[in-house]
């Protein structure tokens, strides 16, 4: 009886992590089945792994891992790292830190007379060998392991094929786990669909009736054609399959869309809410608006940075010290612009729009030679990341957080300018700024909260976009275009108008753009703006009024 | 003749006319003679650095006058002057790249990024593209029918003010998106370089650079003179009367619809001429000269010189455009500073522009 080597495979493995999850895949196996492990691993499979031929050496590699034994996995690892070498014989060792073994059994052996050279792996075969060790791991005693095991052979389960099926029969036929079974069961089926038994076809075709991955529509679609499967029932429900797979797949391309368009419309609502409140109002139009929401994002990252080097950890909760951190950065600078430039040009909104230009220049070039031109890199608290599989579409929780948050912040206003005193002034110096004037409205305290506002807003829609795209000085440029043409196609002075009109072109994009390109869809989506107001000049809401100039 | 009150005055003093026949004898006849004739090593020579920047500067100058046209005399403040610009541009640029032949990288026929991008044949719109003719008429329509089709809608329903610049804006964003796609068959983020030859004359020859500027300059004076023209004529009375208060023009009878689509026609196709004189000088187009920060650059030159003078807009695009030089060469970190605060300071301080500030000076 040749003595398992487990001190040394331990003194090897736990060098590193990755080993230390093989072993336990070792241990478990070698615990389940403890009279495998010496069993006749000494078999050709492993000397032709030695062979010539990368085309044997794969073949081999095959016949190994439908072996399932525990001592596969450190074989394939050795390969991998070039620590499996070969005799001028055909004995193959493993390399253990300069220490040969057997590579059947592990037993530590002799240094051979000849110099035992390294088995290469080419790029396929290692790649073959890394698909092999993601089956082994199927085996894992941990459920969690497992668990990713099979996640990775659902995302790529197109090279999934006939030849795994041993594997996965065997795996299944071990699986207590009711999650990993559910998913390794569409596995076994895609594998089961080469099978050359006509029955084990039959009721994988029909198990894979009940996914919806656009790998298994392609292969349902193969199997159902012309040419497909030989046996005249299995097309047919191949056939019944792929329909219901089919109908699956649109139903959750058609959730995706909707769900983007929202998420869109979220920010465009959020980013134009403050510009049709200041254009209202003053009738002008602030092009350094987007650059409100750049400082808003620049804030998130400041505070984030901060949390990150002094209390990390509470990292996660960053964001709320981060939202009235934007609000008030963006907020600031308004009342700056407002008081220092924008007042002084009432009355000429042509040059304060060009005023405004050059501010929103100066603060891009500003933040270039503060923080540096490139990208700041924002990192999503753990509560953001990831997302929920909702009828087939995958929906990031970051976005969803995002559109609660804006519908938030949009009945904050709506009760802000419904219910308070400012909000009552808002909306007197927004219809008529004489009138309201001449009862005594104080129109310049209200032009500078309602511009602190807007803009404060602005970079609450900054942390909302750091959190999902890139951050640097150039966020805010594309925002101006996109949230005027929002006010535009909603109205001045009514909150419903930007609401719509945000979600409405969110919406429109999303769904013009698989099929026409994101350049086009712009342009379709400009022409449309300009046919609608054609109709109404005013916007979909907007206030009537009697004045000649409006 | 109801118009006889208004074209009593005469376009210009002697003295201005006197000076304006000096500068163009000296840019558009003394500077490319000299350039030509001139042996290399003479001290006087004007280098053909020089004699491109000249002529780049009076294209720019050709869209200042355009930009006051319909800015400082009808108050329309476009945001797509640079959209006209490279449309007439990339109009001219097309005949160019015909003209370099079997010349480029690949010996083909089709200009190189066709090949690039495995194209057999041209595009429908490269049709007819090697006459010189057809390159003229392009450069022509191309901006005006967009410009008329855009501009007929957008004043047809009343959009005017900060909303009709900012949908300008967003029409030269999208063009430029547009053009920036290699399907859209202008070269994509290249755009089109590397020519070749113009009606038959290399175009690197220094009797061709001469001749362009030539050219630039008398097209320059043409459209400042007739622009002067213009401005004086009863149109040119109704423009300024609906800059100043569009309703009650409307209720006098006057339709302003035909005035304004006009008058912006006209700016475009200025625009146009001028990119058009403007590729071969410079020797590349792309889609970055739509950018909108193109065009709001030229409103600047024509707010730094002073708004509805005419004279203050040329002045405006060659002090900015000179500073510009200027500073990217000595500090390139601060010129977006120096350009953001100067469209404040001028807003602010200099609502008549320089122009305004001189003849201020004069009156006291």
């Amino acid at each position: 009886m040749i003595p398992f080597p487990v001190q040394r495979i331990l003194a090897q493995v736990a060098r590193c992590r990755w080993r230390l999850a093989l072993l336990c895949v070792v241990a478990g196996l070698t615990a389940l089945r403890p009279v495998v492990v010496r069993a006749e691993l000494a078999n050709p499979a492993i000397k032709e792994l030695a062979s010539e031929e990368f085309e044997q050496r794969a073949a081999a590699i095959e016949r190994l891992v439908a072996t399932a034994e525990p001592r596969v996995a450190l074989i394939l690892k050795a390969l991998i790292d070039g620590d499996l070498l070969a005799s001028a014989e055909g004995f193959v060792y493993l390399n253990e830190g300069g220490q040969l073994v057997d590579a059947a059994t592990g037993a530590a052996v002799p240094k051979p007379a000849a110099e035992p050279e390294v088995i290469l792996a080419n790029n396929a075969l290692r790649q073959q060998a890394e698909s092999a060790l993601a089956a082994l791991r199927l085996f894992a005693p941990d459920p969690e392991v497992r668990r990713a095991a099979v996640r990775e052979f659902i995302s790529q389960i197109a090279q999934v094929d006939a030849a795994m099926l041993p594997m996965l029969d065997r795996a299944m036929a071990a699986e207590r786990d009711p999650e990993v079974r559910d998913a390794l069961r569409i596995v076994q089926a895609v594998a089961a669909a080469g099978s050359p038994q006509a029955e084990r076809r039959l009721e994988a075709v029909r198990v894979l009736g009940s996914t919806q991955l656009p790998a298994i529509r392609t292969l349902l679609a193969k199997m159902a054609g012309e040419g497909g499967d030989e046996d005249r029932r299995i097309r047919g429900a191949a056939a019944a399959s792929l329909a219901l797979v089919e109908t699956r797949l649109s139903r959750g391309e058609w959730l995706g869309r909707i769900f983007a368009g929202l998420s869109l419309g979220s920010i465009l609502m959020l980013a134009a809410i403050g510009l049709a409140i200041t254009y209202g109002l003053l009738g002008v139009i602030n092009m350094a608006h987007g650059e409100m929401i750049m400082i808003g994002a620049y804030a998130t990252w400041g505070v984030q940075s901060a949390f990150r080097a002094w209390a990390p950890q509470t990292f996660d909760w960053y964001p709320l010290v981060a939202l009235p951190a934007a609000f008030l950065a963006a907020g600031l600078l308004g009342v700056l612009l407002e008081r220092g430039v924008i007042r002084h040009l009432y009355g000429r909104p042509l040059e304060t729009l060009l005023a405004t230009w050059g501010i929103s220049l100066a603060l891009i070039q500003a933040v270039r030679t503060l923080v540096g031109p490139q990208n700041v890199e924002i990192q999503n608290p753990t509560w953001l990341s990831g997302a929920v599989s909702i009828a087939g579409a995958t929906l990031p929780w970051n976005r969803i957080v995002i559109i609660g948050f804006s519908l938030a912040v949009l009945l904050l206003i709506a009760l802000l300018l419904s219910r308070t005193r400012l909000g009552l002034f808002v909306r007197g110096v927004t219809q008529n700024r004489a009138m309201a004037s001449a009862i005594g409205v104080p129109i310049d305290r209200v032009d500078l909260l309602a511009f602190g506002l807007g803009s404060g807003v602005a970079g609450l829609a900054g942390v909302a976009l750091s959190q999902i795209g890139n951050v640097g000085p150039d966020l805010g440029q594309s925002f101006v275009i996109d949230s005027f043409m929002v006010v535009v196609l909603g109205g001045v002075g009514q909150l419903a108008g930007t609401v719509f009109a945000g979600f409405g072109l969110g919406l429109a994009s999303k769904f013009l753009e698989p099929s026409v390109g994101a350049v086009i869809a712009k342009i379709l989506i400009l022409v449309g703006i300009i046919a609608f107001i054609q109709k109404r000049p005013q916007g979909l809401f907007a206030l009537r009024g009697r004045a000649l100039e409006s | 003749m109801d118009d006889a009150l208004v074209s009593e005055r005469p376009l210009f003093g002697r003295a201005q006319w006197l000076a304006l026949a000096g500068l163009v004898f000296f840019a558009g006849i003394v500077v490319p003679l000299a350039h030509v004739f001139l042996p290399e090593s003479a001290a006087l020579r004007p280098s053909s650095y020089f004699v491109t920047l000249a002529g780049k500067f009076a294209c720019y100058a050709m869209l200042a006058v355009a930009m006051d046209l319909i800015w400082g005399y009808a108050g329309i403040l476009s945001l797509g002057q640079s959209l006209w610009f490279a449309l007439g541009g990339y109009a001219f640029g097309m005949y160019l790249m015909r003209g370099i032949g079997r010349e480029g990288q690949y010996q083909s026929e089709l200009p190189d990024f066709m090949v690039f991008l495995n194209w057999k044949t041209l595009p429908w719109h490269w049709w007819n593209t090697d006459s010189f003719g057809w390159a003229l008429l392009l450069v022509v329509l191309l901006p005006a029918a967009v410009a008329f089709v855009f501009g007929w809608f957008a004043f047809r329903s009343r959009i005017r003010g900060v909303y009709f610049s900012i949908i300008t804006q967003a029409l030269t964003y999208a063009a430029m998106l547009l053009f920036f796609r290699n399907e859209t068959g202008f070269g994509g983020n290249n755009g089109f370089t590397d020519f070749k030859t113009l009606l038959g004359f290399r175009i690197t020859d220094p009797a061709v650079r001469a001749s362009l500027l030539a050219m630039t300059v008398a097209a320059l004076a043409c459209v400042f003179v007739g622009a002067r023209w213009l401005v004086q004529t009863r149109f040119g009375r109704v423009l300024q009367a609906i800059r100043d208060a569009e309703g009650r023009v409307r209720f006098c009878g006057y339709d302003t619809l035909r005035y304004k689509l006009l008058i912006w026609t006209l700016a475009a196709v200025i625009s146009g001429i001028a990119g058009a004189l403007y590729v071969p000088q410079v020797g590349i187009i792309n889609p970055g000269e739509m950018s909108p920060a193109n065009s709001i650059e030229i409103a600047v030159w024509t707010a730094v010189g002073g708004r509805a003078t005419l004279i203050g807009p040329i002045l405006g695009a060659w002090i900015v455009n000179g500073a510009k030089s200027w500073f990217t060469m000595a500090f390139p970190e601060y010129w977006l500073f120096f350009l953001g605060a100067l469209f404040v300071a001028v807003t602010l301080y200099l609502p008549a522009g320089i122009v305004g500030l001189w003849r201020g000076r004069a009156k006291s």
